[in-house]
């Protein structure tokens, strides 16, 4: 059944993807978990054809694949919530740390009187965008 | 510190309290300077701290000029963050009262002693200068007011206490104030959920009628787009905030 065999080649896949990205550090493991988790059931479920069947005649579900799709978009609808909600997280850190920053920053000055010269980033000077403080 | 005991020592001496006023500023090179003048003309005495919100125009250079103690944000915060930036400041520094005026020179400074009076006579601890109640009111495009009043009947219940005009950035806080925004500050447009998270943390909020001026340049950061949002970002604060995310500081 080629749908099965995509879904374990796609997972095998994705398996050495989350595997060799642990490995060169880039994934820290809490998320690896996360992604292990999804590329295993997919696994499991593309080679092992009847508990797919009855996943499916559980769920209800016509065409036993679909169960399969189904699963995988609910647990990427789950990781997607979990990273806005790390998207927050990190927003609020950027803010205290841009204050904590410009707190030192003006102290620092003033204990040194120094005239002010300000340099700033110029990648940071566009119009912020609104969208990522939709999650906070 | 050295440094700060002669503040203190300083303080000492003089009877009457330290006042910040916290402007926070975004690209407002064409009113800062003003702002800051009319600040200090009010009362020499006012420390004035332009919060700069990082801006790429030339705000944090003007607002030096004038006089103006200059906090620069190396990243855009939003008003929010810029405006507790500034109480984080006035914490630190040990100031006593701290007023909020707008930097785009809409707050008259003159109105400062009204706003100030209740504050400094111990009669509320947050004192929010509003454009509708009394006799000097001021009428806003049809569409605003409808926003403006909607919000005020639900802080209104929210806080148990009446209020027309949660969108005013024209305020004047004590110490307590000072110390529960230094540690929580809503973002993004927080003048309506600051008024609920002063009453979570139990101070006296109340409303001084002050005359405001139309804006001396640039525009108000709330275009149509972003009305929508407001309101919704809002709405959700006021309801789902009645479940406070994090207890609020003892005294």
């Amino acid at each position: 059944m080629p749908v099965q065999l995509f879904a374990a080649l796609a997972s095998v896949a994705l398996l050495g993807v989350v595997i060799e990205l642990i490995r060169a550090r880039k994934l820290r493991e809490r998320y690896a978990l996360l992604w292990l988790g999804t590329a295993g059931v997919i696994l499991v479920f593309a080679v092992w054809r009847s508990g797919l069947h009855e996943l499916s005649r559980a769920l209800g579900v016509a065409y036993p694949p679909n169960a399969l799709f189904v699963l995988a978009m609910l647990f990427v609808l789950v990781l997607l919530l979990h990273f806005s909600t790390v998207i927050s997280k990190l927003s609020d850190r950027t803010t205290t740390l841009t204050q904590r920053f410009a707190l030192m920053d003006e102290r620092l000055r003033e204990l040194e009187g120094e005239p002010r010269r300000v340099l700033r980033d110029v990648s940071s000077d566009q119009e912020p965008e609104p969208v990522t403080e939709l999650f906070r | 510190m050295t440094q700060a005991v002669a503040l203190t020592a300083a303080d000492a001496r003089r009877e009457r309290p330290r006042c910040l006023a916290i402007v926070p500023a975004y690209n407002e090179e064409a009113s800062i300077a003003g702002v800051v003048l009319d600040l200090q003309a009010f009362d020499p005495e006012l420390e004035v701290l332009v919060v700069d919100d990082g801006s790429s125009d030339a705000t944090a250079a003007c607002a030096d000029e004038a006089g103006a103690r200059v906090l620069p944000l190396p990243l855009n915060l939003g008003i929010g963050g810029a405006v507790q930036a500034g109480y984080m400041y006035a914490f630190e520094r040990g100031f006593d009262v701290a007023v909020q005026v707008d930097g785009d020179g809409q707050h008259d400074a003159r109105e400062l002693a009204r706003l100030l009076e209740p504050v400094l006579a111990g009669r509320a601890d947050l004192a929010i200068g509003t454009r509708f109640s009394g006799p000097r009111s001021y009428r806003a495009p049809l569409a605003r007011r409808i926003g403006i009043g909607m919000f005020a009947v639900l802080v209104s219940l929210r806080v148990r206490q009446r209020m027309t005009d949660t969108t005013s950035g024209f305020r004047a806080v004590n110490g307590r104030g000072i110390r529960l925004f230094a540690a929580d500050y809503p973002h993004d447009y927080p003048e309506v959920e600051a008024v609920v998270t002063a009453a979570r943390g139990n101070l006296r909020v109340c409303e001084v009628p002050v005359l405001m001026r139309p804006r001396a340049a640039g525009r108000s950061s709330i275009t149509a787009f972003r009305s929508f949002y407001y309101v919704v970002k809002v709405l959700l604060a006021l309801f789902v905030g009645l479940f406070p995310r994090q207890p609020v500081l003892p005294d």
